[in-house]
């Protein structure tokens, strides 16, 4: 039985596309077969985020208008060889997809796959209804700050009117994936903590993603985190994630990193 | 940051809790009521429409609400046939 899970947040930049490759990473990793399929038209990372860049020929939208196939779109993993990506366009606008093309495509994909991951463009828009439209389950990426918080919870609302599955008067299962989290901030009192966030968004935790350099190390050099430096708190924290989207309970901890004994001596400068 | 505590210096993020929850409390109640005011409009434009000529991009709706009740305010031009308009308020 395949899934297909959206990635939205409503604010651009809260990690949207590091999670989608990181998780799909993990999922795959774990041996599901995986798609991750960029719906950011006209704006496409996905595939730098993979290291995929200088691979893609064909995209969503030639696949779309039937200039080409799944086949021919369909980018494998060099590393992990369960994990594919499907391409955005870079040349298009968002009015190149069309509903009945995405419900075409993600059906097929249905087909292939045991998960279909969707990393949605920021906005509320057509574009963003689009990625969300089919999905069985919806990943809020949120960061515990004000504007993040509250598009989220606006994007909650869109997930529960303006789906599939809301239309035809189903749950819309939507979960909580809280991304740069600084557990010392947060306890100092400098920064909402993961209880107040689930409280105002009352939606139920898919896991804690701490603050860290990996992320931008890992998508300097084009792999998702969990392939790049899979030992890190972040990796683990997506692992973790992706385990409990199979179907695990897992208490939610916020891993972190080893501290060198360098580190311990000077602090940040040291790390 | 405990000194700052002890004179009296609120955390930051207990304050952009408060916010939130204020905020998203208002912002909710107001979700749908957005399309509510844009069907009666079209809706009520139609009805008057029958009736008599109007220019439909002279036309405001508004809708407010009290504590005990609300209203709904519809301002709208009617084209007279010998050309000047009646400005009519309800």
């Amino acid at each position: 039985m395949s899934q297909v899970v959206v990635v939205t947040s409503g604010k651009g930049g809260v990690g949207k596309t590091t999670s989608t490759a990181a998780i799909g990473a993990a999922l795959a990793q774990s041996g599901q077969n995986v798609v991750v399929v960029d719906f950011d038209v006209g704006l496409r990372n996905l595939d730098l985020i993979l290291g995929a860049e200088r691979r893609v020929v064909y995209d969503l939208v030639n696949v779309i208008q039937g200039h080409a196939n799944l086949s021919q779109a369909l980018i494998r993993d060099k590393r992990c060889e369960t994990l594919y990506l499907l391409p955005a366009s870079q040349t298009r606008d968002k009015d190149a997809l069309t509903e009945e093309g995405v419900f075409r495509v993600i059906e097929e994909l249905r087909q292939r796959f045991d998960w279909v991951i969707c990393d949605s463009p920021a906005g509320i828009e057509r574009g963003a209804q689009l990625a969300m439209r089919h999905a069985d389950l919806a990943i809020i990426v949120t960061n515990p700050e004000v504007s993040s918080v509250r598009d989220s919870d606006r994007i909650i609302g869109l997930l529960d009117s303006k789906t599939v599955k809301a239309e035809r008067g189903e749950w819309m299962e939507k979960l909580l994936l809280l991304t740069r989290y600084d557990s010392a901030r947060a306890q100092r009192g400098d920064m909402l903590k993961t209880e107040d966030v689930l409280e105002i968004l009352s939606i139920p935790l898919l896991g804690i993603i701490p603050e860290s350099q990996d992320v931008l190390r890992a998508s300097n050099v084009g792999a998702p985190v969990t392939l790049n430096n899979p030992a890190s708190a972040p990796a683990k924290a997506y692992m973790d994630a992706a385990r409990r989207l199979r179907g695990e309970s897992l208490d939610v901890t916020i891993p972190r990193d080893k501290k060198s004994l360098m580190g311990m001596l000077f602090g940040r400068k040291a790390a | 940051m405990k000194l700052l505590k002890f004179l009296g210096v609120r955390d930051s993020a207990p304050v952009a809790r408060e916010r939130l929850q204020i905020l998203l409390a208002h912002e909710r109640s107001l979700v749908g009521r957005s399309d509510l005011v844009a069907i009666l409009r079209e809706e009520i434009l139609q009805v008057i429409a029958k009736h008599c000529a109007i220019d439909r991009d002279n036309v405001r709706v508004k809708m407010a609400k009290g504590d005990t009740l609300s209203t709904l305010e519809v301002d709208l031009e009617i084209r007279a046939p010998g050309g000047a308009g009646i400005a009519l308020a309800s």
